[in-house]
């Protein structure tokens, strides 16, 4: 959605997304970027799970191309989840996913969705299966018994240890995610998807309607161009007392 | 039932707000879910109560009397510090019932969203985050106004759930006090928690000393992709030192490597609330305003007058950043040279 301008649907229910592109959002491309990154390290597989509308597979594909091995898509008709429900949904795949091919020792999660941003989805998953969360991680250590993770708190670090199995959410700048190579997009053309469809559930959150903010303004008062600007800004500057 | 009088909560009802603080002094982010606290409160005539960790000084007190607290429960710390985000859920969730409280809110910091998730998890009930207008309709509902999309779109909705869980936009509500202060009665309040709640919980915590950070700095100086190279943030790095503020990027450049990720402005990076933002070389994606939007001034350069940017700024200059930047520090060296 760079610089777009988001238009909602006439009846005030959806965001009109026939103009816009879908990418993995950038919490989640870190997590996977982590999950990667550890298995390259210390062994193990890394499967990618998604819930979402069948375009949700590109992000899938993304996650193949560098190195995620299992595709998981949890497949919707486009209505939205609430995370109450996406969480439950997850929760019963990875229940069915254990079952067959043994435990997974770490599930990550992004943080929050750029949409609702509703930091919850990892934290419930966590709490269904019993197991320990930390939200907002930017630093991730494996130690012999178990992680560490770090994350910000006003100005500094705090550290958490972890025994495995854990949940973790995770920020963006926990890493620098990579490009994909060629031969990794090719294989990941190839990759197979385990697709299920689970049910939609009604929300206690009853959506009215969705609008645009109105902005203040439409537009800068231009105050110069190229250097002929400068006395104007260092006018600005003094008239905010910011000169010493 | 009169249409008003389903308007009135059950004698007793109360609106819970979970409040952080600093050795005492209570933090803006808490300020600001008090103040959208207690339009819920009012909205109802409920009462508003607080909660802190921790003892709570006469200056804390006296804070939460301006902004209409009737009471503060002081919870127990010995369990809750250092901080873990079950063992404070679980006890919110505890003093919530024993106050006889209808809802229960928090900033939208890390931990307030963290840990209304978790008493999200507990209760198995809706968490809404990114609030910033809340009245109740009746006992069991509440009309929301919430940020999507990090304020780029907003959602009406109503919440039929109780007790109802809500978190505050980071920038969407201003720190108003009460009209009439009350007078807070301090409570203590000792949660009943078991071994396995104190699981996950603050090991260590490292305080860095990075001179002025980025989310407190008054003056901003923003470059992006423009500046053309890691070297390029030479000039942005002087401007800044001369105005006393810090330097900060877009998305662009950290995913470039130009950049450490804790410089990125952004809804992915650092929230921003500086008196000027100087930005350069910065297109304007709805990902990086979203992080720039409580900024009292946006001063933007660059050399495209239709780039979005320009919309949201108060003034402009057209033109190169590379520049334009560079003449900016002579002046000022210029001028503060000829003062002295």
């Amino acid at each position: 959605m760079v610089g777009a301008r988001i238009v909602v649907s006439p009846d005030g229910q959806e965001v009109d997304t026939r103009q816009l592109g879908f990418t993995i959002s950038p919490h989640e491309e870190c997590a996977v970027e982590e999950a990667v990154r550890l298995v390259e390290q210390h062994g193990g597989l890394v499967s990618v799970l998604t819930l979402g509308p069948v375009e949700a597979t590109e992000q899938l594909r993304d996650a193949a191309a560098i190195g995620a091995t299992q595709l998981i898509h949890l497949k919707t008709d486009g209505r939205e989840w609430d995370p109450i429900a996406t969480a439950q949904a997850i929760v019963a795949s990875v229940h069915q996913l254990e079952n067959d091919q043994g435990r997974f020792e770490l599930i990550l999660f992004g943080n929050e969705a750029p949409d609702t941003g509703d930091y919850q989805v990892g934290i419930r998953v966590a709490h269904a299966l019993e197991r320990p969360c930390v939200s907002g991680v930017k630093n991730l250590e494996v130690g012999p018994d178990g992680l560490q993770a770090r994350r910000e708190y006003r100005g500094g670090d705090e550290l958490f240890e972890l025994g495995l199995p854990c949940v973790l959410s995770v920020k963006e700048g926990i890493n620098l995610p990579r490009y994909p190579s060629l031969p990794g997009r090719m294989r990941a053309k190839k990759a197979a998807i385990h697709e299920y469809e689970p049910a939609w559930q009604a929300s206690s959150v009853q959506k009215i309607a969705l609008r645009v903010p109105q902005v203040a303004h439409e537009r800068a008062e231009i105050i110069g161009t190229g250097v002929d600007g400068v006395p104007a800004l260092l006018a600005l500057l003094e008239s905010l007392g910011l000169l010493s | 039932m009169s249409s008003e009088a389903s308007h009135v909560a059950p004698a007793g009802a109360k609106v819970l707000c979970l409040v952080e603080h600093d050795e005492g002094q209570i933090v803006e982010a808490s300020q600001r879910a008090l103040s959208f606290a207690r339009s819920l409160a009012d909205s109802s005539g409920a009462r508003l109560a607080a909660a802190l960790v921790g003892e709570i000084p006469d200056t804390a007190k006296d804070v939460l009397a301006s902004f209409g607290v009737h009471e503060a429960y002081a919870l127990a710390p010995q369990h809750l510090d250092p901080y873990g985000p079950l063992a404070w859920a679980r006890s919110l969730l505890q003093l919530l019932e024993s106050c006889g409280a209808n809802a229960l809110l928090s900033a939208g910091s890390d931990r307030g969203n963290e840990v209304l998730a978790y008493a999200g998890a507990l209760t198995g009930l809706p968490m809404v985050a990114n609030c910033f207008e809340a009245s109740r309709v009746d006992e069991e509902s509440i009309h929301l106004s919430r940020q999507r999309w990090a304020g780029s779109l907003i959602e009406e909705a109503q919440l039929n759930a109780s007790p109802a869980l809500l978190t505050v936009a980071f920038d969407g509500v201003a720190a108003n006090r009460a009209e009439h202060p009350v007078t807070t009665e301090v409570i203590a309040f000792s949660p009943d928690l078991r071994e396995a709640d104190r699981g996950v919980r603050v090991a260590q915590w490292t305080g860095r000393s990075v001179g002025i950070s980025l989310a407190d700095a008054r003056v901003v100086v923003g470059g992006g992709r423009g500046v053309g190279s890691a070297e390029g943030f030479g000039p942005l790095e002087e401007l800044a030192d001369l105005l006393g503020g810090a330097v900060g990027v877009s998305r662009a450049v950290t995913s470039l490597g130009w950049r450490p990720h804790n410089q990125q402005v952004g809804q992915t990076g650092t929230r921003i609330s500086p008196d000027l933002y100087l930005v350069s070389g910065i297109s304007g994606a709805t990902q990086h305003l979203a992080g720039c939007q409580s900024a009292k001034r946006v001063v933007a350069i660059n050399t495209d007058p239709d780039a979005p940017i320009i919309a949201r700024a108060d003034y402009a200059v057209i033109g190169d950043l590379n520049v334009i930047i560079p003449a900016l520090v002579a002046a000022i060296r210029e001028r503060n040279s000829s003062r002295k």
